[in-house]
């Protein structure tokens, strides 16, 4: 038996066009934040790099919105490189984006850790190196994925998005290379986060889900990318769910009694606030029960997978001066306090 | 240029004309399997193997159009490794166009003989494994080209024909490739499923038998 397959359900002029668009209405609703760089497929802020201030440059493939074109902005990123949806941008466009904002002080890398993101910033790193000083960061703070000989190691996921704020507030305030890097590698290593799905997502040019779930089920412990996570579980009430994220999560760094943490409850892009709402309350109930204090917090889309409903918690040990930086002032699209 | 065309044209294995041949069957063939390799990458991975491919293979066809004229069989693989590298994207991109780019380093100056297309072959197979810090046995490319490499250093010490040796190491790259399927794996995206990446063919695997049984396709078809 044959099926036609059902049409492409979304806000979609052609499939081939779709990201280019995307980046069109971006630029086209910030103009005064960020321009793109057509030709080479790089966003970038308005204004041109301060002389003196280390740069940052992320990507990833598209269809994680806001990630990562919209942290481009004052106290954030300085360019951001979108590949095709859900695949690593190619090493021209970050060598292109690393000479744009090089302000002289050098570049940071934000790398995801997935193969094709760590291989084509490599590649990248290498184009320019002898002309721009380049260091990278790789994220992988997804404890559903074990750090092993046997895998390509942790993903990045929500961690991603707090480490280009705290980055880009050092480098903001005139950080060197050497220390925003290094503030960068220890939100990672303070940071740890697991994610689930209630419904797949559809990528444009796939046309079909990326995986099936039944009605009555949930995937516990996906990535970003709509690939599968770990294991299946029966659909349950959103306080269990959350403890079968929060408490791998807790048990990992491990988090203890005393513990302040930014609490972030990223929705996955097809979920509404008040149900992420619901999550954070389930989260901070557990954090609680713990002993441990969300002192600041993130809720809402931040970097999500098209359509896919469903959640992820990331938790982020802080101290005075990680808490500070998060405080600082920032300016982009999806991100903004204090300016 | 014409000069180092006569040898080039002259072994039967690695001629530019036989390139071209290979690389726009190949692209055309890719075309065909999108939805397919797309299918597969959708189980075990992100579902984008297919259309990346595709895009990579479409811009390769365009490049030769457009610059290949006067190339000898090196500055090809070098044109179609820089190619790939900046259109294909994901982990394929910089995989499979350092293998080109691997393979013309390593023919360059020298005679397009059968010893120096395995020496460009293993070059190729090198940079993907130095590259991926991988090797055979991870449910990766890897499992379809170790063995045809394999295959096709046995034919040639043997003393198989150039088109014997082809066929030879495409047969080992399917099989190389249906071998994924039980394979549990342990680089690459797939690798993060764990037990469940049991049981589904790798799409990188995939890709690389079907280049090389469109090898075996066009070296066959000129020799017969």
């Amino acid at each position: 038996m044959t099926l036609a397959s059902p049409p492409l359900k979304k806000l979609i002029n052609a499939v081939d066009d779709f990201v280019t668009e995307e980046l069109q209405g971006l630029e086209a609703a910030h103009p005064d934040l960020l321009r793109i760089d057509y030709e080479n497929n790089v966003v970038l802020r308005r204004e041109p790099t301060r002389a003196g201030k280390v740069a940052l440059v992320s990507g990833g493939g598209s269809g994680h919105e806001p990630l990562h074109g919209g942290y481009v902005g004052y106290g954030m990123l300085d360019a951001a490189c979108p590949g095709a949806v859900f695949t690593s941008p190619v090493p021209d466009q970050m060598e292109a984006a690393t000479r744009a904002v090089d302000g002289g002080a050098g570049v940071l890398h934000i790398v995801k850790n997935y193969t094709g993101d760590v291989l084509n910033f490599q590649m990248a790193a290498d184009l320019v190196a002898g002309d721009i000083e380049v260091a990278s960061v790789i994220v992988n703070d997804d404890v559903a994925v074990q750090d092993s000989l046997y895998t390509a190691g942790r993903r990045g996921v929500g961690a991603t998005v707090l480490v280009e704020k705290i980055a880009g507030a050092r480098s903001e305030e005139g950080g060197t290379l050497a220390e925003v890097t290094d503030v960068a590698v220890q939100v990672n290593a303070q940071a740890r986060s697991m994610g689930m799905a209630l419904t797949s997502c559809v990528v444009p040019a796939a046309g079909t889900p990326t995986f099936e779930l039944p009605p009555d089920e949930i995937e516990i412990g996906i990535g970003i990318h709509g690939e599968p996570g770990r294991r299946r579980e029966k659909l349950a009430s959103v306080d269990e769910i959350a403890r079968m994220l929060v408490e791998p999560v807790l048990s990992d760094l491990p988090f203890t009694s005393g513990d302040r943490v930014l609490a972030f409850v990223n929705g996955m892009g097809g979920t509404p606030l008040i149900e992420l709402y619901v999550a954070y309350n389930a989260v901070n109930k557990i954090l609680r029960d713990n002993g441990i204090e969300a002192t600041r917090s993130l809720v809402g889309n931040y970097i999500t997978s098209l359509e896919m409903a469903g959640f992820s918690v990331t938790l982020l040990r802080l101290d005075d001066e990680l808490t500070r930086l998060w405080d600082a002032p920032v300016h982009t699209p999806a991100l903004r306090w204090g300016r | 240029m014409t000069a180092a065309l006569p040898q080039a044209e002259g072994t039967g294995l690695m001629s530019t004309a036989l390139l071209e041949q290979w690389l726009r069957r190949s692209a055309a063939r890719l075309a065909d399997v999108t939805p397919f390799l797309t299918a597969l990458d959708q189980a075990i991975g992100d579902g984008d193997h297919g259309t990346n491919m595709n895009r990579g293979f479409a811009a390769v066809v365009a490049k030769l159009n457009a610059e290949a004229a006067d190339m000898d069989p090196a500055g090809i693989l070098r044109l179609v490794g820089r190619t790939l590298v900046s259109t294909v994207g994901g982990a394929s991109g910089p995989l499979y166009g350092t293998a080109f780019l691997r393979a013309s380093a390593a023919l360059a100056d020298r005679a397009t003989d059968v010893d120096a297309a395995l020496d460009a072959f293993d070059a190729a197979v090198g940079g993907i494994a130095a590259l991926g810090k991988s090797t055979a046995g991870q449910k990766t490319m890897l499992d379809a080209l170790v063995p045809a490499q394999k295959a096709a250093r046995a034919a040639h010490e043997r003393g198989a024909s150039g088109s014997e040796i082809v066929a030879e190491a495409a047969e080992a790259a399917s099989a190389g490739s249906d071998a994924t399927i039980p394979m549990l794996a342990t680089k690459g995206r797939a690798s993060y499923l764990g037990e469940r990446s049991i049981g589904h063919r790798d799409p990188g695997a995939t890709s690389s038998a079907l280049l090389l049984t469109t090898a075996a396709e066009v070296v066959g078809g000129q020799a017969g």
